[in-house]
């Protein structure tokens, strides 16, 4: 590889051709202030508008500053990076874009986690010249159901927009407006609620400000405990436990999944349930619609399509709604594990605890902000009360605890309640990119050929490539799995779909890169791959630690279907467990 | 040859015609029709003659009488007394502002006198909507030349034998960014012409493409030849609908002779033109901000490299040049690298355009060889400065340029001297301030602009410009402190070394030269509250002067806010706290008894 050698603060340094200046600069342990710079390097993506021009260094024989980040080294350069010149830079530079932020930090929602306030801090701020009369551009707030647009706080880093439209082809956000109104907004300004958006929630993840975040719950929730006459229940999502710790201090892929139980039972839940039970249901529902589609498929019905699409990541259905109505009837009618969990908590649970599911409060704990959305759906309420009633993120129960005094790092580990607490491996590994078609492999194998599967451990279905593909031997059988995770990737998968061009089986797809453990709403990882595997790897841990790694063995679902539901896919699963899908495809309306 | 003996040459620019030269073409034509002289006298519309302060214009050829400021009931003169008794209407005449006397013929004209026109060649001369006048003043002879006795390279090396330099502002060398784009190896290339001309005032791409057309299109073949390119696209701003429509008629020419589409000459070279409409961002005229705009994304710039030589539109190598570079090139082209290397300084060869706007006689567009200096262009092609007052300062190069001074005059004008004056080229802006102009206002006035074109992308650009202008208007109302001078110099200074693009890094300009020149006019506004030009509202105050006041009570009469009090025959006082200082009252005032103060 061609190698280049320069000059950075008067140290020698070679790096291959094409590295930035900034990366050249981190070899020798300098660390050049960056805001609006974002690399996803499993994806490789980067980010780099040079919008923010804080990363500016002095290049000899250049006229003027050069912005780090985006800047390619050239042989012989000599660069200083903390010359007066360049601090008296960032410093005004930092000062102009603050002087246009609210300073309302101490009640904004990314307070503590703001990389503008770190910034600030970092280049020693403490005055806004002319702050007293400097005009601020202000725009209308938007909420929707899962995400509130603050664009006063908007620097126009373009990270949403990466993710929007280069990672997940989304193409609800791009900037608008020009010079001081230049912010990042859906299409003619409208809201979010009106655009092509997923709530999928990779622009709030990566948003340095708090231009962007997630609607919050927690003061529903803290309503609903606080009101005698409710029976509030919660149900864990599997990513969760692998990402809370790290809120409080924890390394990234640390399991949390007793404290997190203790965590909640002290908050006062009455019963701490797990959506992994609802995700071996699922598996249950899918699994047997895909058998059923196969063999029809395989008999030469023309009815039976394929391939089969999941259907739990809440962001994808939006996304195949919006993108994809004419294929509507591909993906499984399978609900989703949240869904699933909520529709039994309020029947079957209900009843067995003798509280009408009026007074049953269900709250679900999520790692993902289109889950907010999704439990506010029509079709998942009965008589104007939802199934699941409210939906908070990792990150807000994070806060959560921290304000009930709680260090998670201190408790003990608790247990899950019975019924709905228990689950098997492969209800855990649904947070992550592949996991719940390997958790479909694992049950519909042993169905579809009556045979025991010998080795549980699918790792060709594992990893964090953004489409992957495998064929499984059913027994003589083979069964070709596509999986896609981010959405860009699920459209390559779906086009295909489109075309009839597949030769998959079945599809998996997930919204957020690296699955439901880079969700939307966990703690915020900054683009770092490292710590989603670390989380991934967490969940396979758990898997393997379990003593029933299969759904259709988990003893409590045995007895969901025997005592309530009759067998999977029986006309009360349909009823309870089945949605349908709508085409959502937007129709801009221009206003005249 | 031509059976026409006189031709009236009637200016069809966009400033003559929204002067209704359009009808005093039909006019000129009607009344020769009714004289019977069709078969004799021919009328013509033209190109912009760059005479635009006093158009519109009809030349009278071959007489070579120039008429301004011609209305549609002046044709009937022009006719029976020119054309038909040979005699000058001398009320049309153009008079010398300074000496009052009628010039005789456009030869002796002094605005005329200096100018060298090349990339001006045909524009007043010919009917830009007839490409056979093109060709008739050897059009396409140098598109003839290149396909059937030069290779490319050859054509590089004139290029950049000549030593022509980028026309748009920044003056790179054309024949480099040509070499660039011919050695990087693609399928498909690109040759775009930014006629995306956005600094106020400047109208010199407006005007070739108007009077001129096939000027560039030929040199755009030519370019496509040279670096390999088969498309050509032109990104014109929509708001110059007569460029378009001439443009669009040109092509269409062009391609009904060969000129343009398949095997042109018979040589197997293919190039096609299509145009490409800018909704009129200033930013767009930044070559990648106009590349992004052409294929439907954000007008805004990215950072480069890469340039668009080595990923352009479509992400393909593309060489864009501004139209005013392109119309030079046929000419190059013919008359060869040495001939065009020898006019202008050393560093900035050939010729430059330049759009005289502001406080000065004759405003319009010129083209005098690099090197002339701005006193020649400002007192003698000019005309010097309108109603006798006294020369101030000059801004070149537009909101991104600065601000010259009396100091500058003699400057012999290229790239590289006002650059080290603290302006720049720009696209050929010059705006003439007298000394009633505040400077601290024209700073803020040009702010103004560019605080508007800012597309926003970076932060010195987007909100730095605007924190600039806060201050500018604070000093302007007389709110600004002494130390905010520093913080206009430190914040400017800031803004030019971090900015992303062009744009943000020249926008400071006019604040920093401005400050350089006409400290003590900032001092006057920040320390006595004081705007020694008078032009700062908040700054001045109406004052009675009670030795001349003789209470006739005009002024109290037309003050519309009732502001002045008075008994008739005794001395009038203006209420300062209701005074709108609209100067009504002093330019009412028959006794010079009003004064600000």
């Amino acid at each position: 590889m061609e190698t280049i050698k320069l000059t950075i603060d008067n140290k020698e340094v070679e790096v291959p051709k094409g590295t930035t200046i900034n990366k050249a600069a981190k070899k020798l342990g300098i660390d050049i202030p960056t805001l609006c710079y974002m690399e996803l390097k499993d994806m490789n993506i980067e980010n780099k508008p040079g919008g923010c021009r804080l990363c500016v260094v002095e290049v000899q024989k250049r006229r003027n500053l050069a912005p780090s980040c985006s800047t390619n080294c050239e042989e012989g350069m000599v660069i200083l990076t903390h010359t007066p010149r360049v601090l008296n830079a960032r410093r005004t530079v930092m000062e102009f874009i603050l002087s246009d932020h609210p300073k309302d930090c101490l009640v904004c929602p990314k307070s503590g986690n703001c990389e503008l306030q770190s910034m600030a801090h970092r280049l020693g701020i403490r005055d806004i010249p002319g702050q007293e009369y400097a005009e601020m551009s202000t725009y209308r707030k938007d909420f929707s159901p899962s995400i509130i647009r603050d664009l006063d706080k908007c620097i126009m880093c373009r990270r949403c927009e990466t993710m929007c439209n280069t990672v997940q082809t989304v193409g609800a956000l791009s900037a608008v407006n020009r010079g001081f109104m230049a912010a990042v907004a859906p299409a003619f300004e409208q809201n979010l609620e009106f655009s092509t958006c997923t709530y999928c929630g990779q622009c709030v993840a990566v948003c340095p400000t708090g231009a962007l975040t997630e609607v919050n719950h927690v003061p529903n929730v803290l309503r609903a405990l606080a009101d005698p006459s409710k029976t509030v229940i919660v149900q864990t999502a599997p990513a969760v436990r692998a990402a809370l710790g790290e809120m409080f201090g924890m390394k990234p892929g640390t399991l949390v999944t007793g404290k997190m139980v203790t965590a909640l039972r002290s908050l006062g839940f009455n019963y701490i349930f797990d959506t992994d039970f609802a995700a071996d249901l699922t598996i249950m529902e899918e699994g047997t619609e895909f058998l059923d589609r196969l063999n029809r498929h395989l008999k030469g019905d023309k009815t039976a399509r394929m391939p089969i699409l999941t259907s739990c990541c809440p962001g994808w259905v939006n996304f195949f709604e919006e993108y994809f109505p004419d294929l509507k009837d591909v993906p499984s009618t399978s609900k989703s594990p949240q869904q699933m969990f909520g529709a039994i908590a309020k029947t079957y649970f209900a009843d067995k605890i003798k509280v009408d599911r009026k007074d049953l409060v269900v709250v679900s704990i999520m790692p993902c902000l289109a889950k907010k959305y999704e439990c506010q759906r029509e079709e998942f309420s009965t008589d104007g009360n939802r199934d699941v009633d409210f939906s908070i993120s990792t990150r807000e129960l994070g806060e959560f605890i921290k304000q009930a005094n709680i260090d998670l790092n201190n408790l003990e580990e608790g247990e899950f309640d019975v019924p709905m607490g228990e689950s098997t491996g492969a209800g855990v590994i649904f947070g992550t990119t592949g996991g719940v078609i390997e958790a479909a492999v694992r049950t519909a194998y042993e169905l579809q050929t009556g045979k025991k599967l010998e080795r549980i451990d699918f790792t060709e279905l594992r990893g964090l490539e953004g489409v992957r593909s495998a064929t499984i031997d059913f027994d003589g059988l083979p069964i070709n799995i596509g999986i896609a995770h981010g959405l860009g990737n699920a459209r390559k998968l779906l086009d295909d779909v489109r075309a009839g061009k597949s030769q998959f089986h079945a599809i998996e797809v997930m919204a957020c890169p690296g699955g439901c453990i880079g969700g939307g709403g966990q703690p915020l990882h900054h683009g770092n791959s490292e710590i989603i595997k670390a989380r991934a790897a967490a969940i396979y841990a758990e898997d393997k630690s379990k003593p029933l790694r299969k759904s259709h063995e988990n003893p409590f679902i045995i007895k969901l279907y025997k005592e309530f539901l009759d067998k999977p896919n029986s006309e009360k699963a349909h009823h309870l467990l089945h949605t349908k899908y709508f085409d959502k495809k937007k129709k801009i309306i221009v206003k005249q | 040859m031509s059976k026409y003996t006189m031709q009236l040459m009637v200016c069809g620019g966009t400033s003559c015609n929204s002067a209704e030269s359009d009808v005093i073409v039909c006019n000129l034509r009607d009344e020769i029709e009714a004289k019977g002289l069709s078969d004799k006298v021919q009328v013509i519309t033209t190109g912009c003659f760059g005479f635009c302060g006093k158009g519109p214009i009809v030349k009278v050829m071959p007489d070579n009488i120039i008429y301004v400021q011609v209305k549609p009931e002046d044709t009937q003169t022009i006719i029976e007394e020119h054309v038909i008794k040979g005699r000058k209407v001398e009320r049309l005449l153009y008079r010398d502002p300074k000496t009052n006397e009628i010039a005789g013929d456009s030869k002796h004209m002094s605005v005329f006198k200096k100018q060298l026109r090349i990339v001006l060649r045909n524009c007043g001369v010919i009917n830009p909507e007839n490409i056979d006048e093109y060709i008739a003043r050897d059009g396409y002879q140098a598109l003839g030349k290149v396909l059937t006795e030069m290779t490319p390279e050859q054509v590089i090396k004139v290029v950049n034998d000549s030593g022509q330099r980028g026309r748009g502002g920044a003056g790179f060398p054309t024949g480099l960014k040509w070499d660039i784009a011919s050695k990087n190896k693609a399928d498909q290339k690109y040759v775009v012409c930014n006629a995306d001309e956005g600094d106020p005032g400047a109208f010199m791409d407006r005007s070739v493409l108007e009077g001129d057309p096939h000027s560039v299109l030929e040199a755009m073949a030519i370019c496509g030849y040279s670096i390999g390119a088969s498309e050509g696209l032109i990104y014109v701003r929509a708001e110059y609908p007569m460029a378009i429509r001439r443009l669009k008629i040109a092509i269409n020419q062009a391609h009904e002779y060969g000129l343009l589409g398949n095997d042109i000459f018979g040589k197997g070279f293919n190039f096609d033109i299509t145009l490409r409409y800018g909704a009129g961002a200033f930013v767009c005229g930044e070559e990648t901000a106009l590349i992004h705009s052409m294929e439907g994304l954000r007008g805004e710039p990215t950072i480069k490299p890469p340039f668009p030589a080595q990923s352009g539109y479509l992400g393909k190598p593309t060489n864009v040049n501004n139209v005013e570079t392109f119309a030079a090139i046929p000419v190059i082209i013919l008359k060869g690298a040495e001939w065009f290397s020898k006019i202008g300084t050393e560093k900035s060869r050939g010729t430059k355009v330049f759009a005289l706007a502001g406080k000065i006689n004759n405003v319009g567009l010129i083209e005098v060889p690099m090197g002339t200096t701005l006193r020649e262009i400002i007192f003698q092609i000019g005309g010097g400065i309108r109603n006798g007052k006294k020369f101030k300062a000059v801004q070149t190069g537009g909101p991104s340029g600065g601000c010259l001074t009396e100091k500058h005059l003699d400057m012999p004008i290229d790239f590289d001297n006002l650059i080290a004056a603290g302006s720049m080229m720009g696209s050929g802006g010059m705006i003439v301030m007298d000394e009633d102009n505040c400077m601290v206002s024209v700073a803020k006035f040009f702010l103004d602009f560019t605080v508007d074109e800012s597309c926003g992308k970076c932060a010195p650009c987007r909100i730095g410009n605007k924190r600039l202008h806060e201050l500018l208007s604070r000093i302007c109302d007389g709110k600004g402190i002494p130390e905010d001078l520093d913080r206009l110099r430190n914040m400017s200074l800031v803004i030019k070394d971090t900015a992303l693009c062009g744009l943000g890094q020249s926008s400071p300009n006019p604040v920093l030269s401005t400050l350089d020149n006409f400290m003590n006019e900032y001092e006057a506004h920040v320390k006595d509250k004081k705007c020694p030009a008078g032009e700062c509202k908040n700054l001045m105050e109406y004052v009675v002067n009670e030795e001349n006041c003789v209470g006739c009570t005009a002024c109290a009469r037309v003050c519309p806010v009732n502001a002045i009090s008075g008994q008739r025959k005794e001395v009038h006082h203006i209420d300062p706290t209701i005074c709108i200082k609209c100067g009504a009252c002093k330019e009412k005032c028959k006794f010079d008894a009003i004064f600000i103060r």
